[in-house]
C-alpha cells in the first residue's frame, strides 16, 4: 500500500478514486507506565513509554485505514491525515483518514 | 525515616508539606536543565547532519520532469514533559498572565525532534513535501504540560 500526505503519488498516475477510508483506535493508558511517567514529570523530558505507546496505536489505526483501502481494491491512499482527540481521563483516540485511489 | 526529637507532629508536617515540594523544586530544576541541555546538544549534532535534505511545506516536486523512485508517508512522533520546577513558574505565570517563557524550550525540543525523527525514518528521501505538525496534549491527572508532537510528511526519493 503507498500512503502519502498529499494530493498525489510522485511518479504514478492516478486512474481511480475510491472516497474516503479510515481507521481509528482508542488507547487507554498503562498504570505501569503511568508511574513511570509520574516519575520523570519531576525531572521532565520525554516520556518514552507514552512515545511508544502512542506510536504503536497511530501504526494500528493507519493498518486499519489500509485494510479499507484493499477491500475496496486500491493499491494507494493519499492526503492522509491524522488526528488525535482525549475520550476521557487516561484515554485517547488517534483517527487516521485518507482517500483511498489506484494508481497504475 | 524517624523524626528528630525535638520536632512536634504539627511541626513533622508542615516540614513535609513545604519540605517535598521543595526539594522536587530543586531536583526538577537541576535535573531539568541537565536533560534540556544534553538534548540540545544532541538535537544540533543530529541537524547539521541531515538539514541537507530539503524539507517544504509545498504540496509540488520542484522539478516535476525527473523521475521519482519511491513516494511514501513518513512520520515521527515525541511525548516530552516539563519539569516540576518549569510547572511551578507556569503556575505563578497563571496568577501575573503573560507569556509563559519556561515552557517554550520544551515545544521546540519536542517539534525539532519530532522532525530529525521523520527524517531518520527515510534517509534515502531527496525530498520531504507537505511537512505537518500536529499537537496534542495528554489528558489525566497531573499531566499538565504534557505533550505529543507528531510530524508527517511525504518522503521523495529520485530514480537517480
Amino acid at each position: 500500500m503507498i500512503t502519502t500526505n498529499i494530493e498525489t503519488v510522485p511518479g504514478r498516475t492516478i486512474i481511480e478514486h475510491y472516497g474516503i477510508v479510515q481507521g481509528s483506535t482508542i488507547r487507554a493508558k498503562h498504570i505501569g507506565r503511568d508511574f513511570a511517567a509520574g516519575l520523570k514529570n519531576i525531572v521532565g523530558g520525554e516520556l518514552r513509554g507514552y512515545t511508544e505507546l502512542l506510536r504503536e496505536s497511530r501504526d494500528q489505526a493507519f493498518q486499519r485505514m489500509c485494510q479499507q483501502a484493499k477491500e475496496m481494491g486500491a493499491n494507494a491512499v493519499v492526503n492522509v491525515r491524522f488526528a488525535t482527540s482525549s475520550v476521557a481521563a487516561g484515554a485517547s483516540e488517534i483517527l487516521c483518514y485518507g482517500t483511498a485511489v489506484l494508481v497504475e | 525515616m524517624s523524626a528528630p526529637p525535638d520536632l512536634d507532629p504539627q511541626e513533622l508536617t508542615l516540614f513535609l508539606q513545604l519540605g517535598v515540594p521543595l526539594v522536587l523544586l530543586v531536583l526538577g530544576w537541576m535535573l531539568g536543565r541537565i536533560a534540556e541541555r544534553r538534548h540540545y546538544r544532541s538535537i544540533h549534532q543530529r541537524e547539521d547532519y541531515l538539514l541537507e535534505i530539503p524539507v517544504t511545506n509545498e504540496r509540488r516536486l520542484w522539478d516535476a520532469t525527473r523521475p521519482v523512485a519511491e513516494a511514501r508517508l513518513v512520520k515521527g512522533s515525541v511525548v516530552v514533559s516539563v519539569d516540576y520546577f518549569k510547572r511551578f513558574l507556569a503556575w505563578l505565570r497563571g496568577i501575573f498572565g503573560g507569556e509563559i517563557e519556561a515552557y517554550s524550550p520544551l515545544l521546540d525540543r519536542a517539534r525539532r525532534e519530532a522532525a530529525l525523527r521523520l527524517r531518520e525514518s527515510f534517509p534515502e528521501a531527496d525530498i520531504f513535501l507537505n511537512f505537518r505538525f500536529e499537537t496534542s496534549t495528554l489528558s489525566g491527572s497531573g499531566r499538565l504540560g504534557t505533550v505529543e508532537v507528531l510530524a508527517y510528511a511525504t518522503g521523495v526519493r529520485y530514480a537517480h
